[in-house]
């Protein structure tokens, strides 16, 4: 099915957007959020669960201390309130990658609550209210098997709860208005800003592509400067920041079509394709969806103490504006750099490489100029490249000492990707050292020289600017392995 | 029984054979199993005799073996809550309470029969058949735990573990002249109880004596950190005070008879027995004065409100996708939809879909306030009434159950009817207080047995003891002997002599 | 108190995944309205500021060390199964979104 769609400037044009952002965040901690289940990634099906996260008759669930813990740093971290007194709640539906068939989850109780943080999209900053994060359960995991491979079409599925009852916090933001032209850029900085945000706590691994930060984005289009709130879609599991700004552009491009040609958007939940960045109508949202939630009888009340409270505010780390200004300053980086760096999401990885002793520019460029292409060629996060900042910290120390020029570094970041060792080995295992033997190189110069004789004239006649020809042939003959600045200095010598 | 294994009159071999000896003359009428695992018995109490010969007895009911009411999950036994949609299900792990048990070396006989999910007052609703009363076979055995109730007043279980929500360990032991107790809420881990409604529910012990429930009850009970609700405080002092209650002495003992657990509908035999009941307490020593409850009226509607939103919400786990019956609709290619719902149309018997749809309706949007938010309102003002009976009263007393055992079938096609045999039982679990059930006699009308109720304030399960082993002592010396004593004998042969566990 | 009908029921067994027959829905209606409307006499009995229970006793943060514990094996988890293929739980087809 294909949607019509109205060009984006248009769409901004009649309409003003109103976003929601949902994110499902799943912790890092060892256990399960209500057994001692471990919760490792990627391991075989089955073997992570038990008598509780299974929902065999009988079992009972306990509160995981840590998982509370994080949902307070998270909740104090987004300027919220943290209540003094909050129960779980059962959120009932049947789904069979759900063992009890309700999920446990908080209700009209949520442990934080009426936050807000800003995020910064050109130079301009957005103030973002936090409706409320609550805690609540991951569920199984199906695969569909049948012709497709996709849940339409199957002809059964098979099921692994090793993710069942992991902890998640579920962020919810109030309508974030006033957007405008924005919205797509606001709803990814918001996204890759609590990212950075769950980094600094350490309560998460974040990594979007393995579904341990979730995004539902909600979009709603009303009449510009109506003021009012048009009915709103919910694109379910839109798992990367660029999807993200993608989806929000593609919504609002439909919901403008829809509206404009006299039609009314219908209130449901549409699935993100990201293969061809187009959403596809899913559920309706209908009033049969009855959730019949109420106080969860087998978990007693959370009620942190205030003193409790108190200490984990204290123990929270600087917040990302701070720290992006304090690094700006110390890196001297400029603001357009400063922005790259973090729409990169490279800004700990900058950091960390600065502290394993590269230089602050040199940090940036291989980071954003180089790794950041390759880990956009490959679709993985930057962080999930399998480069490490102390890898790139020996790279650029072996450049500092003029044992590798940029090209031949790139060589190198080539092995790390290919897991061919650390970067010493590949320099050793590819040949890639560059050749300081001045009289190989001095033999290379000469022939260089013999075989140009114009160009050679043309030096000494004072067009320094021809070296460079004769700089190739002497790099090409090296194969790369030279230093270019060495290499012109022993031909201006030569043809002084 | 402990005693004569101490003495080394017996071995735990030969009294685990005579109890499954006696199971085999007798459950075929009776029907209080679902399951005995005679093998696993034998052998749990042939490790016993070894311990014992080695001198490293685990407790002091080490070899005295039990039944197990059949909601509590049993590592490789298995466990159906008398539904046919767990037919055949072997729990991968123990309850708590079944744990602590082999720990404590108690051999276990088998699971015991129950209204399905525990739902019911009379065992009839079990998917496996009902259970007949012991002392009537063409009467119930009260529910949802007359299967454990029925093993040890048949004398096939020396000892029971039963589970409470709203009555169902009391109910039964009242109408089968046994002794039950519902523990204070959180008393005793519900960890592998197959939860009918988790705020009500508790396990507790079903025996024959006051003594033996409070050892039993000690054995399962304290702090387990699987059960979130489970109190952090050590369980004890209850066979202390079985025993000092058992001396006959009440003096400075303040009892309460709640008024409003009386009056229409309570059968004249089962008020004169708990009239004399009370009498006998009195006489020694203890001050009796009547308490007002008034908002006990509501707590069948409270109950029956409360009760089914939650087991509604805790039955969805039986969907047909990791365990249980799984039926396939007519059709081609069914969904995982289809199947759950033709599996739970198939698997669950009437009283359950009847409780689910009710609890369904409660908890949906539009009717929660009005239905189950009103019901834990309600809640709140019977523990408030508790409280206030609390300050004039130590323990309050009411007889267990309305009536004596009533006919199989007579209740069957009216629910409310069948409701009102937890008139006097609902209360506690509403408030989580302890109570215990026991014998009061027989009634005239019928010469069945009627029971005595006492309720104490939560963590005073200690009077319950105190108090039930009194008028226990106090009765057993007018009838001569313990009121299972005259129990027929089923086999044909002599009647069984009450032994204690 | 409103009675229940035979509609409202068919929709609950329906959100309760419980396929009922012609014949039970016939009999469940009237039997529900008769236990709603007994239920129904506690309505009015608790003022507005009579706190609800949802626990019968107040106890609060009860909470666990997030230490992991032995899980059980796959085979002991897939042992009750109705149908298993490559250790992971075999369900018919589901229809329907993940919510």
């Amino acid at each position: 099915m294909t949607e019509t769609l109205l060009s984006f400037d248009d769409a901004l044009a009649a309409y003003d957007p109103a976003l929601g952002l949902e994110v499902h965040v799943e912790l890092n901690t060892a256990s399960k959020m209500f057994c001692g289940c471990a919760t490792e990634f990627g391991a075989e099906p089955n073997t992570q669960t038990c008598p509780t996260c299974l929902g065999l008759p009988g079992a009972m669930p306990v509160v995981n201390a840590t998982a509370v813990e994080s949902a307070i740093r998270i909740g104090l971290a987004l300027n919220c309130e943290i209540a003094e007194w909050c129960r779980f709640a059962r959120k009932n539906y049947f789904y069979p990658d759900m063992p009890k068939n309700f999920q446990t989850s908080q209700y009209d109780e949520p442990i934080a609550f009426d936050g807000w943080t800003e995020v910064e999209v050109d130079g301009e900053t957005y103030r973002i209210e936090i409706e409320r994060a609550h805690m609540e359960e991951d569920t199984g995991k199906s695969t569909h098997v049948g012709s497709t491979g996709r849940i339409h079409g199957a002809d059964y599925s098979l099921v692994d709860y090793n993710r069942a009852g992991i902890p998640l916090i579920e962020i919810v933001t109030k309508p974030i208005l006033g957007t405008g032209e924005k919205a797509p850029l606001v709803a990814r900085a918001y996204v890759a800003h609590l990212r950075e945000l769950l980094l600094g706590l350490g309560v998460s691994d974040v990594r979007m592509e393995q579904g341990s930060l979730r995004c539902d984005v909600n979009l709603s289009l009303a009449p510009a400067g109506s003021g009012t709130l048009g009915t709103r879609t919910e694109t379910k599991n839109v798992n990367s920041l660029r999807s993200v700004e993608r989806a929000v552009r593609f919504e609002v491009q439909r919901h403008a079509a829809v509206l404009s040609g006299g039609g009314s958007v219908l209130q449901e939940t549409r699935h993100w394709h990201e293969d061809t960045g187009i959403t596809t109508s899913g559920r309706e949202k209908s009033d049969a969806e009855d959730y019949r939630y109420f106080p969860e009888p087998d978990l007693v009340p959370v009620a942190p103490s205030r003193e409790w409270v108190e200490s984990l505010r204290a123990s929270l780390p600087e917040p990302p504006r701070e720290r992006r200004a304090r690094l700006q300053a110390a890196w001297g980086f400029s603001d357009l750099e400063m922005r790259d760096t973090v729409g990169a999401g490279a800004l700990s990885l900058v950091e960390e490489t600065i502290a394993a002793g590269a230089a602050p520019q040199a940090a940036r460029k291989w980071w954003l100029a180089d790794l950041a292409r390759r880990a956009n060629d490959t679709g993985v996060e930057l962080s999930a490249l399998g480069v490490t900042p102390a890898q790139v910290a020996e790279v650029q120390a072996l450049v500092d000492a003029g044992s590798l020029n940029d090209k031949l570094a790139r060589q190198v970041f080539d092995g790390l990707l290919a897991g061919e060792g650390t970067p010493a080995e590949i320099v050793a295992a590819r040949g890639l050292a560059i050749v300081s033997d001045e009289g190989a190189l001095g033999a290379a110069v000469d022939n260089a020289i013999a075989a140009n004789p114009d160009v050679a004239d043309k030096i000494r006649d004072g067009k320094v600017a021809a070296a460079g020809a004769l700089i190739g042939a002497v790099m090409k003959e090296m194969r790369g392995q030279a230093d270019a600045n060495r290499v012109r200095e022993l031909i201006l010598e030569k043809l002084s | 029984m402990a005693a004569a294994l101490d003495a080394g009159e017996t071995t735990s071999v030969a009294l685990t054979q005579a109890h499954l000896d006696r199971i085999s003359a007798v459950d075929g009428a009776v029907h209080a199993f679902l399951h005995v695992d005679a093998e696993g018995a034998l052998a749990q109490a042939a490790a016993s005799d070894a311990r014992r010969s080695a001198g490293q007895v685990a407790s002091p009911l080490d070899g005295v073996p039990i039944a197990v009411k059949d909601v509590l999950a049993t590592d490789g036994l298995p466990t159906t809550c008398g539904s046919k949609i767990l037919e055949g299900w072997v729990p991968p792990y123990d309850a708590t309470v079944v744990r602590r048990l082999r720990a404590a070396g108690l051999p276990i006989l088998g699971k015991t029969n129950m209204d399905e999910f525990a739902m019911g007052s009379s065992t009839e609703h079990s998917a496996y058949g009902p259970t007949h009363n012991p002392w009537d076979l063409g009467r119930i055995p009260g529910g949802s735990g007359g299967g454990s109730a029925a093993a040890v007043s048949a004398y096939e279980a020396p000892l029971a573990l039963g589970t409470d929500t709203g009555g169902s360990i009391r109910q039964p032991a009242a109408v089968t002249g046994s002794v039950g107790v519902k523990p204070t809420y959180g008393g005793v881990s519900r960890y592998g109880l197959v939860a009918l409604a988790n705020s009500l529910d508790q396990v507790g012990p079903v025996t024959r004596t006051v003594l033996d429930s409070a050892i039993l009850h000690e054995l399962i009970g304290g702090h387990d950190p699987l059960d979130s609700t489970s109190i952090d405080a050590p369980v004890g002092g209850l066979v202390a005070a079985a025993r000092q209650g058992a001396q006959g002495d009440l003096s400075g003992v303040r009892i309460g008879v709640i008024t409003e657990l009386s009056g229409d509908g309570w059968q004249d035999g089962v008020m004169a027995r708990f009239t004399e009941a009370v009498d006998a307490l009195v006489g020694a020593g203890a001050e009796v004065v009547e308490v007002s409850c008034p908002h006990f009226v509501h707590a069948l509607a409270t109950y029956y409100l409360i009760l089914p939103a939650e087991a509604s919400s805790n039955l969805a786990k039986f969907d047909a996708m990791r365990y249980g019956l799984r039926v396939w609709p007519e059709g081609d290619a069914p969904s995982a939809e289809e199947v759950m719902k033709a599996t739970r149309e198939a698997g669950f018997g009437d009283e359950v879909k009847r409780r689910i749809i009710l609890g369904t309706y409660a908890l949906s949007s539009g009717y929660y306030d009005a239905y189950y938010g009103t019901a834990q309102k309600v809640r709140t003002l019977i523990s408030r009434d508790f409280e206030a009976a609390f300050e004039q009263a130590d323990v309050l007393l009411s007889p267990t159950a309305p009536t004596t055992a009533f006919p199989l079938g007579a209740k069957l096609d009216d629910p409310l009817a069948m409701y009102l045999n937890d008139l006097a039982t609902i209360p506690a679990n509403l408030a989580g207080v302890p109570g215990i059930s026991v014998p009061s006699g027989l009634a005239d009308e019928d010469g069945l047995p009627a029971g005595l109720q006492i309720l104490a304030p939560a963590l005073a399960d200690d009077r319950c003891y105190r108090v039930g082993a009194a008028a226990e002592a106090l009765l057993a010396e007018q009838w001569g002997g313990l009121l299972l004593d005259r129990a027929p004998s089923l086999d044909g042969g002599a009647d069984g002599e009450a032994v204690s566990a | 108190m409103p009675e229940i009908s035979r509609d409202e029921v068919a929709h609950l067994a329906d959100l309760a995944r419980i396929d009922l027959t012609a014949e039970e829905l016939d009999h469940l209606a009237p039997q529900l309205s008769v236990i709603l409307e007994s239920v129904a006499s506690i309505s009015g009995v608790a003022g507005a500021d009579v706190p609800p229970t949802s626990h019968a006793l107040p106890l609060t943060n009860v909470f666990r060390d997030d230490v992991v514990t032995p899980s059980l094996t796959p085979e002991q988890a897939l042992s009750g199964a109705p149908e298993v293929e490559s250790q992971r739980f075999s369900v018919p087809r589901i229809l329907g979104d993940e919510q």
